[in-house]
């Protein structure tokens, strides 16, 4: 399979195998995501876009987001790994590829939503899992996993009735502790306790009225 | 009485034809869903009709979105394996199936004959199960009760076999990585054999009732056309692909589970509509009744779970109360859950309303820290803003029942 990518680096220039646990893999500049997946869907049969998604590789890192596409041939019963640096690591961007499989739209979109990578070209590049007006990206890695407090997407209803959306309670949640984290760090937890059971607490050691 | 004013056939034509020039070129914006009986979940489609004729269909998804993949990079590998349950709902064995093979794909470890063959069996009855509700409620939505009454009491059946060796019926949790939670109780084989000798006349008897009957035949036959070209454009999986004609099944392409080692056929249609995606539910069906059959035959004995996962299994309870090093692995399992190497895998499998994959990313540690998962449902929905337009509102009901989606897979 080595011998694909090979055939490959000399047409594609910045193209370098990725280290990959199964399927191969390659590293592509981004600029250059467009023909490459081209070339693979005429040229090698990869004709079936099986997934797009991203990888937030943290806040310090840098790049901090790849994309990753993979595609598989129904021909040849084999799959490929593309990945893709996005060069900008505050507003990540990335070329679409609807053009080559229409399939792509709603990755995008679900990509779009979740990380907040832009699509260049996309026809239609628009929330689809949460709402138009969310303000956060909930698959990077400094959102909280219990959720933010946020208004509810008709301001209108919202001030009639109040109501918000809270973060999920998280005491009594998921037993989690960081991986590589100290054992005084690693007792079973819940991971992040929501902001309101935080707010609550601080203001009983204060000696405040939530009793 | 008033006097009724007669009106003629010509008067009421000319009428008619007024209130046409009226509405000339005036689409109207419709909602189907978020919640109705034909969105088979929490589906919302917002399309515009010209006349009886849509124009545009604009699917709004993500009402049942709950964050699974955020959850999953917050907690151990075995911790997920419930939330696995949730997504495609109508077969929670499949899913935990592919998820604990994505992982063990990425441990590294190889499971035993015998515990290929459950997760193999239990996979296939999640098939015929999920199938059943399939081929039921979509005649339901062309109009038919009974097939729907036919096809439950038989995953009723079907639900019994699942408590019996899950313990729930319904949100089974049955997987482990490098292995399944319990071994088959006595006598479950036979039953399991039991239930596929009466299940096929049933099953016949059911399809009868749709296959040649001449209402489901003309509201199905010609709508929702998918080609072949689309299907793949957008990636779409599992029996709405095969009915396009395209030979893609993973069990026979990449085969996981020893399926190499069962003969069976993969049905595939030729025009792609919706008529062709009920024909190969049922023949599907029929198939893995068949699988079930040569795996009952030529079960093997031996371990139910990997020796090799040493790492991943809590040591036995014996153990932990006598020997030290038993007691620190079973708190840093406990604590932290099972350590896994770094790496990338995708491992996709063949699930009944198409192709599961999981994409697994892990920096080492017991948390994955990214996991994607690519659920069928979500790509097969895609088209349909494509397929729609030139169908008649009626036929919506239909193609969405043809489509066989669920929302909880969908939205993740």
């Amino acid at each position: 399979m080595n011998a694909l990518i090979e055939s490959l680096q000399p047409r594609f220039e910045g193209l370098e195998p990725r280290k990959s646990s199964d399927h191969p893999a390659v590293q592509c500049p981004a600029d250059l995501i467009l023909p490459l997946i081209e070339c693979l869907r005429d040229e090698f049969e990869y004709n079936l876009l099986s997934d797009v998604t991203a990888i937030d590789w943290s806040e310090e890192e840098s790049p901090r987001f790849s994309v990753v596409y993979h595609l598989y041939s129904v021909k040849e019963a084999r799959y490929i790994r593309v990945v893709t640096n996005c060069v900008d690591d505050e507003n990540p961007s990335v070329a679409s590829i609807v053009a080559l499989f229409p399939g792509a739209n709603w990755h995008e979109r679900e990509t779009f939503d979740m990380f907040g990578i832009r699509f260049e070209g996309h026809p239609d590049l628009r929330r689809i899992l949460m709402w138009d007006e969310y303000p956060y990206y909930p698959l990077r890695k400094e959102f909280p996993l219990a959720g933010i407090e946020t208004e509810l997407p008709d301001s209108e209803i919202g001030e009639e009735t109040k109501a918000k959306v809270l973060p999920a309670p998280m005491m009594g949640g998921p037993f989690v502790s960081k991986s590589g984290a100290p054992m005084s760090k690693a007792e079973p937890r819940a991971k992040d306790q929501s902001w309101t059971e935080w707010q609550k607490k601080t203001s009983l050691e204060d000696g405040g009225e939530d009793k | 009485m008033a006097k009724t004013k007669e009106i003629s056939i010509g008067d009421m034509g000319a009428r008619a034809s007024a209130y046409q020039d009226e509405l000339q070129g005036e689409d109207m914006a419709l909602n189907v869903g978020p919640s109705h009986p034909t969105t088979h979940g929490v589906l919302r489609l917002l399309m515009e009709l010209d006349g009886d004729l849509i124009t545009k269909c604009e699917p709004v998804i993500g009402y049942l979105h709950r964050g699974d993949e955020k959850i999953a990079e917050n907690m151990t590998y075995n911790q997920f394996v419930p939330y696995t349950d949730r997504l495609d709902y109508i077969a929670p064995l499949a899913n935990n199936v592919t998820y604990a093979m994505a992982v063990e794909k990425l441990a590294g470890l190889e499971v035993p004959p015998r515990c290929a063959a459950i997760r193999l069996l239990v996979t296939e009855l999640a098939r015929i199960s999920s199938h059943l509700l399939g081929v039921g409620v979509y005649g339901m939505d062309a109009g038919a009760w009974t097939p729907f009454m036919y096809t439950f009491t038989e995953r009723e059946k079907l639900y019994t076999l699942f408590e019996e060796l899950t313990g729930a019926r319904f949100t089974t949790s049955y997987t482990r990585i490098g292995g399944v939670a319990r071994d088959i109780p006595e006598g479950w084989l036979k039953r399991v054999s039991d239930f596929c000798d009466q299940h096929l006349p049933i099953l016949e008897e059911t399809t009868n009732l749709l296959t040649r009957n001449r209402i489901f035949m003309d509201r199905t036959e010609g709508v929702g056309v998918i080609s072949q070209e689309d299907a793949l454009a957008y990636g779409i999986t599992g029996p709405n692909l095969r009915a396009t004609g395209v030979d893609l099944d993973l069990r026979k392409d990449r085969p996981y589970l020893g399926y190499d080692q069962y003969e069976f056929d993969v049905p595939v249609g030729t025009t792609g509509d919706c008529y062709d995606r009920y024909l190969i539910r049922a023949e599907e069906i029929r198939q893995s009744i068949r699988i079930i059959r040569q795996v009952i035959k030529s079960f093997p004995d031996g371990a139910w779970y990997a020796e090799d996962a040493k790492k991943i299994y809590k040591p036995p309870k014996g153990k932990v109360l006598t020997s030290m090093e038993e007691l620190i692995q079973n708190f840093m399992i406990v604590t932290e859950g099972p350590r896994m190497p770094e790496g990338e895998v995708y491992f996709e499998a063949e699930n009944p309303k198409g192709i599961l994959g999981f994409f697994v990313v892990s920096k080492g540690g017991g948390v994955p820290y990214r996991l994607k998962i690519r659920s069928p449902s979500f790509c097969n929905l895609s088209i349909l803003p494509k397929i729609c337009p030139g169908l008649y509102l009626t036929d919506i009901t239909v193609v969405l029942g043809s489509l066989d989606f669920v929302m909880g897979d969908c939205d993740r």
